[in-house]
């Protein structure tokens, strides 16, 4: 399906990531896994470190954070927003919505609309068009866009496949409209007859939490882990992936009239940095073109990993000049969304530690 | 330049690749160890296996990699 826009720029990106970094050397002593093949693994899937919370805390503590951030220096005003969209698969609660409760702890205006969307790996993508689309209505202006995840405290720490690459974050994208009618790109495509490859089996209304979904269990391939923990065939991502990603983006750049060259970078989600660089090597695209540092620094945390790419890798192309951007995201539903776009004279673009 | 069965050898020494016609349902290799093995034989013959081959019928015996390997003009 393909999207179009005009008339819509990003005015700013924040992350906010937890202070706490725990390092691949760390999470080796909790697999049931020889210690040279898990460094293979540290050096082909290019796991080093990765921030992740470190008690109970929410995607609102997060996000709430990163907005005191903004407001108290003045580079978004609390009264301009209209709009509160939040892209999370853990929320605070199962209701309400946890963009409501971060609205409220800011005491953000009652004329705004607020809303949660489960989204994961494609969410900054997914979060990005229904902002353009919220801007469409005369009485919205400005949208603060959150991708946040606080998914490390669903994944076991005896799960190679899954717990090395987790990261936990929060990105704050303003979103704005403009006088510059550039159009802007994006096609989004779903697959629900593989829900199961990307899942959190119990703890929702299908399956509700017990003690016996709480018991971590040897699950082959020296892996280990619950029914409450989030479970990941990543074989059947990794294929998915090379083979819906490469013509998608061939499609959305044909739409665009777009050639490889003319784009400046492609930022993607962060799986890993095997993945990425299959994805390049396939696309033709030179490897240093799609940075694939997120998760050898700050793990793979979901929807945020496109912003927090974008607020490590090109803070100061972004805020002195413009950039055109091709942005992808694939996983949890099975969703795979891109869009290209041209971002720049961004008012802020950096990371801060929650 | 090794072998594919040198290359195998380095990723699982304990096991004899000559002697299973499927690697992974006998247990030999691996999620992990294929992804290790792609890896591997992309630095040793100076290729790029597409992610699309990476898949388990394209590593499942010593006949099926080197058909692999074919398909990027290598001769193993």
């Amino acid at each position: 399906m393909n999207f179009s826009f005009s008339g819509k720029r990003i005015a700013g990106v924040l992350t906010v990531l937890p202070a706490n970094e725990r390092s691949f050397t760390d999470d080796m002593k909790d697999f049931d896994f020889p210690e040279e093949k898990s460094l293979k693994l540290k050096k082909v899937m290019g796991y080093d470190k990765h921030r992740i919370v470190t008690d109970e805390t929410c995607v609102s503590d997060l996000a709430v954070h990163g907005f005191r951030h903004l407001f108290d220096r003045g580079l978004v005003k609390p009264d301009e927003l209209d709009a509160l969209v939040l892209v999370t698969q853990s929320p605070d609660y199962f209701m309400p919505a946890t963009s409501n409760v971060i609205q409220g702890r800011l005491n953000l205006k009652h004329d705004m609309l607020c809303m949660d969307i489960s989204q994961g790996c494609a969410g900054f993508i997914v979060g990005l068009m229904q902002a353009f689309m919220m801007l469409d209505q005369p009485s919205i202006n400005k949208v603060a866009l959150v991708n946040a995840d606080v998914l490390s405290r669903k994944v076991c720490r005896k799960d190679k496949n899954s717990f090395p690459l987790i990261g936990d974050a929060a990105c704050i994208t303003i979103v704005e409209k403009t006088d510059d009618r550039q159009p802007i790109h994006a096609n989004l495509k779903m697959d629900g007859t593989h829900h199961e490859v990307l899942i959190i089996p119990a703890g929702g209304f299908r399956m509700p939490s017990t003690p016996e979904t709480a018991i971590v269990k040897d699950v082959g391939d020296n892996n280990y882990r619950a029914k409450d923990n989030l479970t990941m065939n990543g074989t059947a991502v990794f294929n998915f992936v090379q083979v819906e990603v490469p013509p998608m983006i061939e499609s959305l750049l044909q739409q665009a009239a777009l050639t490889v060259e003319q784009v400046d970078y492609f930022m993607f989600h962060q799986p890993n940095k095997f993945m990425l660089h299959k994805l390049a090597d396939r696309m033709r695209v030179s490897r240093d073109r799609i940075p694939s540092n997120i998760v050898e620094n700050f793990g793979n945390a979901s929807g945020a990993t496109i912003p927090t790419n974008i607020t490590f890798n090109l803070a100061q192309p972004l805020l002195n000049g413009t950039l055109k951007l091709c942005m992808a995201g694939f996983g949890v539903g099975l969703t795979w969304a891109s869009m290209v776009m041209a971002v720049g004279q961004l008012g802020f673009c950096e990371i801060i530690d929650y | 330049m090794k072998t594919v069965q040198e290359v195998l050898k380095g990723i699982r020494p304990e096991f004899d690749f000559t002697t299973s016609e499927d690697f992974i349902a006998d247990g030999m290799l691996d999620s992990f160890d294929v992804i290790t093995l792609i890896s591997e034989l992309d630095q040793n013959y100076g290729i790029s296996i597409v992610g699309a081959d990476i898949l388990p019928e394209n590593v499942r015996n010593l006949e099926a990699i080197e058909k692999l390997l074919h398909k990027y003009g290598i001769e193993p």
